[in-house]
């Protein structure tokens, strides 16, 4: 995802004069050839995110548009005040890029965990929350969320996620969630690296006979209500799956969405418990003790 | 000259009075209130607060807004009568500057230490551009205490950004007492100059000391510039000269003639 992250940026920045790119002393070697092409929009700030925010409001205040690029926790709770009162409050479009979503650092521990991240940036007013899928998916989320007139928080992996949209992938559209396959029977919605997860659900629901429905729900803020709408009037049942706490998430966006709405339809949520991961793990390994394996969530499904 | 800054600055103080008839933090408006009669009548090119090439102002002592809603009023950029919506229900004079609301706030603050680091992105914009208007910053002592301010102390020094200018309001009260009995941190003009800005320290209330300071700026080529205004809390009314009190108290009904009679 951050190789896609970083060939879709380099387009950006050479078309848009005005696009900025601050890292906070991450990303070893991830951006000499920008830093190369673009050396004077490019600043490593150093270890200061709180301030590396500040200075990002402080360049679009003055008709600069920002990204802000971090380690998950580093660039969003740790200067989450700084986003929402310099960013969100003042309606400024910076986007702030966290690399490692969910359990990407998983053997680093719970301090480079990002479990409660999408949580945090849901609750600001104005923040529009990108989780993308798939390498395809963060290449057309960059573009997009570039094009805000607001702050944004899109939410990458590392590297290695596989490729799911496997053909490319035409009209993305932030807010917009995607339906790769159309079922009657449940509804199978992602956000962020869980996409090729509920693809395999999907995959082993269909061999078992049943009929399922699969949507990569990128955008968690502002969910698809339309589209969730849609599903509950087709489908008995809802799956969200997620890399993130079952606490203010995806599954309590697509929840909220069913209650506000009185939708007839069953949710249920996958994701991580209320706690903290006590002992080193890998992804894979942390996923399968949370029950986040496809084979896993078939059975409880 | 000296003269109608001081009256400038004897306006902010009644007005604040006026103000803070509801409300906290009459105390620390009034020890900025010669500053910013300097900046906004005397240093800072500052015609319109909608002309690209303005200065640029940040109050990132963001609780004492009240002083700056007198300034703009000062100015003309808001009319005089809006003053009576300071902190008034359904109005916008919040008690926090709020940008969009009110012409000439330029950057939303009221949460300490994120004044400077926004600052340093104006001021950055500016040098990036090569544009010749300067940023601003007031900042309490009490506000050095945030580490995020050491942080923007760091990376301006870093940026060479000699076209902005921080200058603390150091009354040395804070909200629970003294600053250097709550969280000492020592001379404030030796730790920006250990971070690499140039540093000048001055009488906050001497608005010809003041203004000598900020026509020399940048104190050196390349370097960021801190003055260190030394200041007294509710200066220019006995009752509340450097009273913590006054940190929290409203001006009562039955004394704001007499507290406003004092200045004259």
């Amino acid at each position: 995802m951050r190789t896609a992250m970083l060939k879709q940026l380099s387009t950006c920045m050479r078309a848009d004069e005005s696009l900025h790119l601050i890292v906070a002393d991450t990303g070893f070697h991830v951006f000499d050839d920008l830093q190369k092409e673009f050396s004077s929009r490019y600043m490593n700030i150093g270890i200061s995110e709180a301030c590396m925010i500040g200075v990002a409001a402080g360049l679009a205040l003055n008709d600069k548009r920002v990204i802000c690029y971090g380690i998950v926790p580093f660039v969003t709770m740790r200067c989450f005040e700084q986003i929402r009162n310099d960013l969100c409050s003042q309606n400024l479009p910076v986007t702030v890029i966290g690399v490692g979503e969910g359990l990407t650092y998983g053997a680093a521990g719970s301090s480079h965990h990002s479990l409660t991240d999408i949580a945090v940036m849901n609750a600001l007013p104005g923040m529009t929350v990108v989780c993308p899928g798939d390498p395809v998916e963060v290449q057309h989320a960059v573009e997009a969320v570039l094009n805000l007139d607001g702050p944004s928080y899109l939410r990458i992996g590392k590297s290695g996620e596989p490729l799911v949209h496997r053909d490319g992938l035409q009209g993305f559209e932030l807010g917009r969630g995607i339906r790769l396959r159309q079922g009657r029977d449940v509804a199978v919605i992602s956000t962020g690296n869980m996409l090729p997860t509920a693809e395999e659900i999907c995959e082993k629901l269909l061999a078992a006979g049943r009929d399922p429905e699969l949507i990569s729900m990128h955008t968690v803020k502002p969910i698809d209500r339309e589209l969730l709408i849609d599903v509950a009037g087709r489908c008995r049942s809802i799956v969200t799956i997620e890399e993130h706490s079952v606490i203010g998430g995806l599954g309590a966006a697509v929840s909220r969405v069913v209650t506000d709405e009185g939708l007839a339809v069953k949710v249920q949520r996958f994701g991580i418990p209320d706690e903290f991961v006590q002992e080193a793990g890998s992804q894979m390994f942390l996923r399968e003790k949370y029950g986040l394996t496809a084979e896993q969530i078939v059975e409880r499904i | 000259m000296m003269d109608s800054i001081e009256s400038a600055a004897r306006q902010i103080r009644k007005d604040v009075l006026r103000m803070h008839q509801t409300g906290s933090n009459a105390g620390g408006a009034m020890s900025s209130a010669d500053i910013l009669a300097v900046l906004y009548f005397d240093t800072m090119n500052l015609e319109s607060p909608d002309d690209p090439k303005r200065d640029r102002f940040v109050m990132s002592k963001g609780h004492c807004v009240s002083s700056l809603y007198s300034v703009l009023a000062q100015k003309g950029f808001i009319e005089r009568d809006r003053l009576a919506e300071y902190c008034v229900d359904g109005k916008l004079l919040m008690g926090h500057p709020t940008r969009g609301g009110v012409p000439g706030i330029e950057a939303s603050s009221g949460s300490l230490g994120h004044g400077l680091p926004m600052a340093v992105g104006m001021a950055w914009a500016a040098q990036k551009d090569k544009l010749g208007w300067r940023t601003f910053v007031l900042m309490g002592d009490g506000e050095c205490q945030e580490g995020s301010v050491w942080e923007g102390a760091a990376v301006a020094a870093r940026l060479a950004l000699d076209n902005l200018i921080v200058i603390v309001d150091a009354n040395n009260l804070q909200g629970y007492g003294r600053c250097e009995d709550i969280l000492p941190i020592n001379t404030l003009a030796a730790k920006f100059r250990s971070f690499g800005w140039s540093t000048m320290e001055v009488d906050g209330h001497d608005c010809a000391q003041i203004s000598g300071a900020l026509k020399a700026v940048p104190f050196e080529v390349s370097k960021p510039s801190a003055i260190i205004a030394k200041t007294v809390k509710g200066k220019g009314v006995r009752e509340m000269e450097d009273s913590l009190g006054w940190h929290y108290f409203s001006v009562p009904k039955e004394k704001l003639q007499d507290f406003c009679d004092e200045l004259e």
